[in-house]
């Protein structure tokens, strides 16, 4: 789960590290009145969205009165702003934060993860602060400083002090820079967090060290345990379709494509798609249904599924073990009775019983197309969504 | 032979009293598996399928020789079981829960160093199907029914395809010697590369099948070991090849997010290593007995 820059920067502060000082607003006159309060004469207005590569994108402003916090927020205000991270759709702007800017001598990336390689939490931190991590791992490779963390003692003062000596921070401080490292730390352990990035830390002008972005994202797993964490979840932030999904119990992730899929298990449902994309078609998403597979969860799939306006065809994957295909069978037949698709059905199931489920389908009188091997199944879903189309630009054509 | 289970292993299912743990037990039981005991703390002393529940892991390994377990128990306290188990001298451990924090998994890992190499547990999993030696154990939550025995040793990180194979392998009258699962989550017990090492000196295996999918430095570690040090053949398939940067596939792990965890580099990078890849997963059978054909002329 992620959030927003300010409930990180709230977070990081309440662990011991530098932030510098800010206020969050819903309206452009709401930032202006918080730049007043908060004094100064230069503010950074920054859109607060679930993403990277808001500088580049528009989304981050310097300001240097009211007019110019009015002008650069309601530009901002209900724009989706879109970065390299955001895909081409965008992401809502419906909060801002307005900063005190802050004078900085150099810049540090910093950055916490869970590395799949050891196992353990990896801290990552370059002197090459500013660029994206991407970038610095491209161009200069030899100014990234790597320290894992051994989970029965977690971070050590001397690990947080080789890194602060390795990125040539000056002697005085590297206290400052021990506390700031044994803050996020603490704040990725205590919280179950499976990424903390601050880029850039900086050394300011008069000689602290701060972090003037931030980005962290938790464990979904762990929220259960974290109340306080699942609180900060902003739905404007995800998908509506993605979100209703979650909400109830499926994997859901919207693509681009128009042949939808209904799948059991999250490994077939990718070989799913990468099948339709074999035969010449493009999946309209990706959906896992869990093991069950119950009539109930293969309607509330096909809602789902054909919720998304750009799906033309419907395919359906399910491996029967436990669960036999003839009752699958019956699943899929009451979900299509209690939820009509105007769409191509094909249907595929494999395992147990599957000739009795075959049959289930085959007189349940509705226009299911079946297949055997899943690549059959997306090689007939392609063809029927290309003889769909082709027929309903006939039907449009003749009207 | 076989690896990790096989008809004498002694097993316990900890979280025995739950629907889905009762559900499965009686399955693995019908299969003829020797499941000895069940753990749930507070209901010592009850029975499940006439197998006897005791407190604590100590007192069921005490009580039945235990060796391996199933720990069918939910998110918020599988680590916990998990490590019960390693300081309770089971010696191959099989963790079905999906959803357990991945902090709780990077202790596990760490709890299982504690002890000397010859004394340490084996976990596969978590978030995976389990392990079946054919003919002999089920260990885990697959149809018992779609693997022979034979040849043909399976691993991979999702249990429906996993099925996929099993069943396509069967349709061609080949069976499998032992099926691992290690599950879709970021840290895992064990990995690819552990489980071909375990494949490599198992004698009933002559041929092995690696079932991949997006995210994580495992295929690639697995393409440098098959390189390396194994002399039997590996097939493999790797699934997510459409799946876009950055997203979570319903596998906790399956996300793309460095270099090389794509599925198009993860099948670059095993074709180097010598692994024959299944384009599609429909044909990963008939791969698969291609191979052995190959290999018994």
């Amino acid at each position: 789960m992620d959030i927003h820059e300010y409930q990180a920067k709230e977070i990081l502060k309440s662990f011991g590290v530098t932030v510098p000082e800010g206020a969050l607003a819903y309206s452009p006159e709401q930032a202006a009145y918080r730049a007043r309060e908060m004094g100064g004469n230069r503010w950074v207005v920054k859109a607060q969205v679930h993403a990277g590569g808001r500088g580049k994108a528009g989304g981050v402003k310097l300001c240097n009165d009211d007019h110019e916090i009015l002008d650069a927020c309601s530009n901002m205000f209900g724009m989706k702003l879109v970065t390299h991270q955001t895909g081409p759709e965008g992401k809502g702007v419906y909060r801002v934060y307005v900063e005190a800017a802050t004078p900085f001598d150099r810049e540090i990336y910093l950055g916490f993860v869970l590395d799949r390689t050891s196992q353990r939490i990896m801290i990552v931190a370059s002197a090459e602060g500013g660029m994206e991590i991407e970038e610095i791992s491209a161009t200069r490779p030899d100014s990234i400083v790597r320290q894992t963390v051994e989970p029965a003692v977690g971070l050590r003062d001397f690990q947080a002090r080789e890194i602060a000596f390795a990125l040539g921070i000056p002697p005085d401080l590297t206290q400052q820079m021990v506390r700031t490292l044994q803050g996020c730390y603490r704040a990725f352990t205590d919280l179950d967090a499976t990424m903390v990035e601050i880029n850039p830390l900086v050394i300011t002008a008069d000689k602290r060290i701060m972090a003037l972005d931030a980005k962290m994202t938790f464990d979904g797993n762990a929220l259960f345990r974290h109340p306080q964490v699942s609180e900060l979840r902003d739905k404007s932030q995800e998908d509506p379709r993605e979100a209703r999904a979650a909400d109830r119990g499926l994997a859901y992730i919207g693509l681009s494509g128009n042949i939808g899929c209904i799948v059991n298990g999250a490994g077939l449902a990718m070989a799913t798609m990468d099948t339709i994309k074999l035969a010449g078609g493009e999946p309209a998403n990706f959906l896992d249904i869990g093991g069950g597979a119950t009539p109930e969860r293969v309607a509330k799939a096909f809602r789902l599924v054909t919720s998304d306006k750009n799906v033309q065809a419907v395919l359906v994957n399910i491996f029967a073990g436990i669960n036999r295909c003839d009752w699958v069978a019956e699943g899929v037949v009451q979900a299509l009775k209690m939820e009509p698709v105007d769409v191509p059905v094909i249907v595929r199931l494999a395992g147990t019983n599957v000739e009795e489920g075959q049959k289930i389908l085959a007189k349940s009188g509705l226009p299911i197309i079946r297949a055997n091997s899943l690549m059959e199944a997306a090689t007939r879903a392609v063809t029927a969504w290309k003889n769909d189309t082709a027929q309903n630009t006939k039907l449009r054509a003749a009207k | 032979m076989s690896i990790f289970i096989n008809r004498d292993s002694r097993v316990i299912v900890q979280g025995i009293t739950g629907r889905m743990a009762q559900f499965h037990t009686k399955e693995m039981l019908d299969y003829g598996t020797n499941v000895v005991g069940g753990v749930v703390p507070g209901k010592g002393g009850e029975k499940v399928f006439g197998v006897p529940v005791f407190n604590t892991v100590k007192e069921a390994v005490a009580a039945t020789g235990a060796n391996a377990s199933l720990v069918f128990v939910p998110p918020p306290f599988a680590a916990d079981s998990i490590m019960e188990a390693a300081d309770g001298g089971i010696r191959y451990c099989v963790c079905i829960t999906d959803g357990i924090p991945a902090q709780d998994m990077i202790r596990v890992k760490r709890y299982m160093l504690r002890y000397p190499r010859e004394k340490r547990m084996v976990l596969t999993g978590p978030n995976c199907a389990g392990t079946i030696t054919p003919g002999q154990a089920l260990l885990g939550i697959m149809p018992g029914h779609i693997y022979l025995t034979g040849p043909v040793g399976i691993v991979g990180r999702s249990g429906t395809l996993g099925y996929e194979a099993a069943q396509q392998l069967k349709d061609l009258g080949i069976g499998v010697s032992t099926s691992v699962g290690i599950g879709g989550d970021p840290i895992n017990g064990s990995s690819f590369r552990d489980i071909l090492e375990e494949f490599e000196n198992d004698p009933a295996t002559e041929v092995v099948c690696m079932i991949g999918e997006i995210g994580g430095p495992q295929e690639a570690e697995a393409a440098e070991y098959i390189q390396n040090h194994m002399t039997k053949p590996v097939i493999a398939y790797i699934a997510g090849l459409t799946a876009p940067k950055g997203r979570t596939m319903g596998h906790a792990g399956a996300i793309i997010s460095a270099f090389g965890e794509s599925a198009s580099e993860k099948v670059e990078i095993l074709t180097a290593a010598g692994v024959t890849v299944a384009e599609n997963p429909s044909v990963i059978g008939e791969t698969i007995a291609r191979v052995l054909k190959k290999r018994a002329a």
